[in-house]
């Protein structure tokens, strides 16, 4: 038998064409972002990285954020791609502490789209709109060929003011800080999930779609000692836990009996596979949060609709920095990596 | 979740690790087969609270790992033709092949779906009846009755576009080839508790007595396998060789007879290539030739592609358990979840993707490319 | 890919040659042939691996041997050295030679 040499020889296969994993939120994506995106659109603000950007323009500070919606089914338990696309956007302002005051909506639609389907969509996001308080002030309409599209995807911007003072980043993040969750992990895919694969629930899961800049505002109202917020969409709390470790440079230890999961979400997750830390989520938040306020937090948290689940799940370190790692129901530890690829393609 | 949550239950499972600290005196090397257990013992972190003497290697008991390099080719070229719906378990979908990899195909326009069940694909069969579907039929023995069944299903409804690729692989004669090797280092199996779900333990008795080796049949949480720990070490301890079922929830003797008679009727023995580890005869499964008009090989005339199987691919080494994933230069450097150089890497329960997973913060590890 | 899930038959019916269930995960509930364990009834657990029973879960012997398990599990809590944080290092200290378990 030959020696065994150490390198496998295996022929690594070319990325040169886009897959399905680049827009999962995970690795790929962030891969992407660094090797085609960021090397063409060389700025300061870009290269933050954050959700939403703040721009100053004269004595304001505005934020921007832009998203797309390309969910499928367009229509799911909890919402559709209308309310979607408003929470979504509103959410990313949120984030960043801003105040949504407006939303450009662009319509992609494939040829053949039923009028009523477009209707329902349409009025379905002009609620929550209303709901929100934010106007859709402009917007674009363009019709693909059949076959070139799906239905429907929207791209949305949203436009807002950040207040005076609000200065959240995630490359604030310190050893020591708490990590707090706003409530139940894994809602959003699994109702995707549930809707594509006939899955059948007891009492059937819900979309948790929902905009969180009322409940941010609270938090803000009680406390300015809140380091940065992300909302955990596609690639689920490992994402936004992972995003937050690299730029601060830290670690993030999450407790697994601390983290809140319904029983059918568990049960969908177990049955599939899947790890409820990478499953989407639009209308929960991550903050992280100076230590001493945590409790006071939560329990304003709590006061909130969307909130009445809030908890701690974690605390910030400075071993294992760019890390975050899940001290398990056995008292061992193991690490959250950020999702490779797709765990459910097209969840928002 | 019943049948679940008391199986993780923290207190159990510490008493489990006090009693096997208790019991160990001496250096052994387990080795657990099923990928399935491997992603528990790393997930929970049980190989960092047994004592260290006991050590963990991991078997090649990932049918995705073990799918050899060519078989992944004729999928990729199965799935890569216009008229084909090709349906595949999520796993095989990043596994590298010589060029290519069905996830690519995908993204190049290839009709390739992922199924939770095999059944999936006849539906889509039945859906589509202008299309030829075509699906992955891989696995282990707890795999081999859901493939069988869908063949069987597809030739009940005269279904004349449903094929299948089959690549399943048998566990008792890989443990035999470990068993055999002159570098064998392993004293006691874990053995896969869901293979023997359906096939029994009674395979396991010739082995143990010709190899005076302990094996036991385990389930996948963690309670179970330190239990299955616990009973192989206190065998070990005492000198002790022989079958012994710690699953007895779910596995017996015998085995399940419906289903291993189906599979029986479907699939026959045959020799099979196992990636990383070379061909190992009579361990494999393929369709019977009354099944012919469902053989994907067959109909679509790719039965004879080959594929130059690098000798010296760490791969190897760690399928077989000589090596551990972090031993690899090339592990979580050139060789990630994104960019894999083996299928160990890539499927969710090769032993790469494991320790990726969930150690790589420990691992010192100094990228030299 | 050994991924076989326990969960609740709550359902059965039979579809031409097959039989088919539902059974319950935790909340949810999915389809499942029944065709390889024709013994399983409504009430019963089964393992679930890519959409069939793969087997009856034998409850009297899963209850012998939790009650085994727990009673283990007790043991070494009412046990006074093993009291305190249960990490590896304090079991390791704590291992007594002449440890009569068999």
């Amino acid at each position: 038998m030959s020696t065994f040499t150490l390198s496998c020889p295996v022929p690594r296969v070319a990325r040169d064409h886009v897959s399905l994993g680049h827009g999962s939120g995970g690795k790929l994506s962030a891969e992407l972002m660094r090797e085609v995106f960021l090397p063409a659109f060389r700025n300061d603000t870009l290269e933050r990285l954050e959700d939403q950007a703040t721009l100053s323009i004269g004595n304001t500070r505005i934020a921007m954020t832009t998203d797309s919606f390309v969910v499928k089914p367009l229509f799911f338990p909890g919402g559709d791609i209308g309310s979607l696309a408003v929470h979504g956007t509103v959410n990313d302002l949120a984030m960043g502490g801003a105040t949504p005051l407006f939303l450009s909506v662009a319509y992609i639609i494939e040829e053949g789209l039923p009028m009523d389907t477009l209707r329902r969509i349409t009025e379905s996001l002009g609620r929550a709109a209303a709901a929100c308080g934010v106007q859709v002030v402009t917007g674009d309409t363009k019709v693909v060929d059949k076959g070139s599209g799906d239905g429907l995807f929207i791209n949305s911007t949203g436009l807002g003011v950040m207040p005076e003072g609000v200065n959240l980043s995630a490359g604030r993040a310190r050893p020591g800080d708490a990590v707090i969750l706003s409530g139940f992990i894994g809602d959003h895919g699994v109702a995707i999930l549930a809707e594509r694969e006939g899955l059948e629930f007891e009492s059937p899961v819900q979309s948790d779609s929902a905009p969180l800049h009322t409940l941010v505002q609270d938090m803000l109202r009680t406390t300015h000692a809140i380091r940065c917020m992300r909302d955990p969409t596609r690639g689920g709390v490992s994402s936004s836990l992972n995003e937050i470790a690299a730029q601060s440079r830290v670690g993030i230890e999450l407790h697994e009996e601390a983290i809140p999961i319904r029983e059918e979400v568990r049960g969908a997750c177990e049955m599939l596979g899947l790890d409820p830390l990478y499953v989407a989520n639009e209308g929960k938040l991550l903050a992280i949060v100076d230590p001493a306020i945590a409790d006071e937090l939560v329990a304003v948290m709590r006061e909130h609709p969307l909130g009445r689940d809030a908890r701690r799940i974690g605390t910030v370190k400075t071993s294992d920095p760019g890390w975050v790692t899940l001290r398990t129901l056995l008292g061992t530890t193991r690490i959250v990596d950020m999702l490779a690829g797709d765990q459910l393609p097209r969840i928002c | 979740m019943r049948y679940i949550d008391e199986y993780r239950d923290p207190k159990i499972a510490q008493a489990l690790v006090d009693r096997i600290h208790a019991r160990v005196t001496k250096p052994w090397v387990l080795m657990e087969i099923c990928g399935g257990q491997t992603h528990t013992l790393m997930r929970y972190g049980i190989d960092e609270l047994i004592p260290s003497q006991v050590e963990l290697v991991h078997g090649p008991g990932c049918p995705v790992c073990v799918t050899p390099i060519e078989v992944v080719d004729k999928a990729v070229e199965i799935a890569s033709r216009p008229d084909v719906i090709f349906v595949s378990y999520g796993d095989m979908l990043r596994v590298p092949g010589t060029k290519s990899d069905l996830f690519r195909v995908k993204a190049m326009g290839g009709d390739v779906r992922i199924a939770y069940s095999p059944m999936e694909a006849v539906k889509i069969a039945q859906s589509n009846p202008t299309r030829k579907v075509v699906f992955f039929g891989i696995g282990f023995e707890t795999t081999a009755p859901a493939n069988a069944m869908a063949v069987w299903k597809a030739r009940e409804l005269g279904l004349k576009n449903f094929s299948e690729l089959v690549s399943h692989v048998l566990v008792p004669p890989a443990i035999r080839l470990l068993l055999n090797s002159p570098h064998n280092r392993v004293q006691g199996f874990i053995a896969p508790g869901h293979v023997c779900t359906i096939m029994g333990y009674w395979q396991y008795k010739g082995l143990v007595e010709e190899f005076r080796v302990p094996i036991v049949v385990g389930g996948f949480e963690p309670v179970d396998l330190l239990e299955a720990i616990l009973m192989l070490v206190t065998q070990l301890e005492a000198g002790q060789a022989k079958v012994e079922n710690q699953y007895g929830r779910s596995v017996d003797y015998q085995g399940n007879g419906p289903a291993q008679m189906l599979v029986e009727e479907v699939f026959e023995v045959a020799d099979r290539k196992w990636r990383g580890i070379g061909a190992i005869p009579a361990s494999g499964l393929r369709l019977r030739p009354e099944f012919a008009a469902y053989d994907a090989e067959k109909i679509f005339g790719v039965e004879a592609m080959e594929a130059a199987e690098p000798p010296e691919c760490i791969s190897a080494l760690v399928l077989q358990g000589l090596k551990k994933p972090v031993d690899c230069p090339a592990f979580a450097c050139q060789c990630t979840p994104e960019h894999p150089l083996g299928a160990p890497m890539v499927s969710n329960e090769g032993a790469c993707a494991a320790y990726y997973q969930y150690r790589r913060h420990a691992a010192s590890m100094v990228c030299v490319s | 890919m050994c991924l076989a899930v326990p969960g609740k038959l709550v359902e059965t019916q039979s579809i031409s040659d097959s039989r088919l269930g539902v059974v319950q995960f935790g909340g949810i509930k999915r389809s499942v042939f029944l065709d390889f364990v024709p013994e399983a009834q409504v009430g019963d657990y089964v393992l679930v691996h890519v959409g069939f029973a793969i087997s009856r879960l034998d409850e009297e012997e899963a209850h012998r041997t939790y009650e085994l398990l727990e009673h283990i599990g007790m043991l070494e809590t009412e046990d006074p050295a093993f009291q305190g944080e249960s990490t590896v290092s304090a079991a390791v200290g704590a291992i007594r030679a002449d440890d009569a378990i068999h």
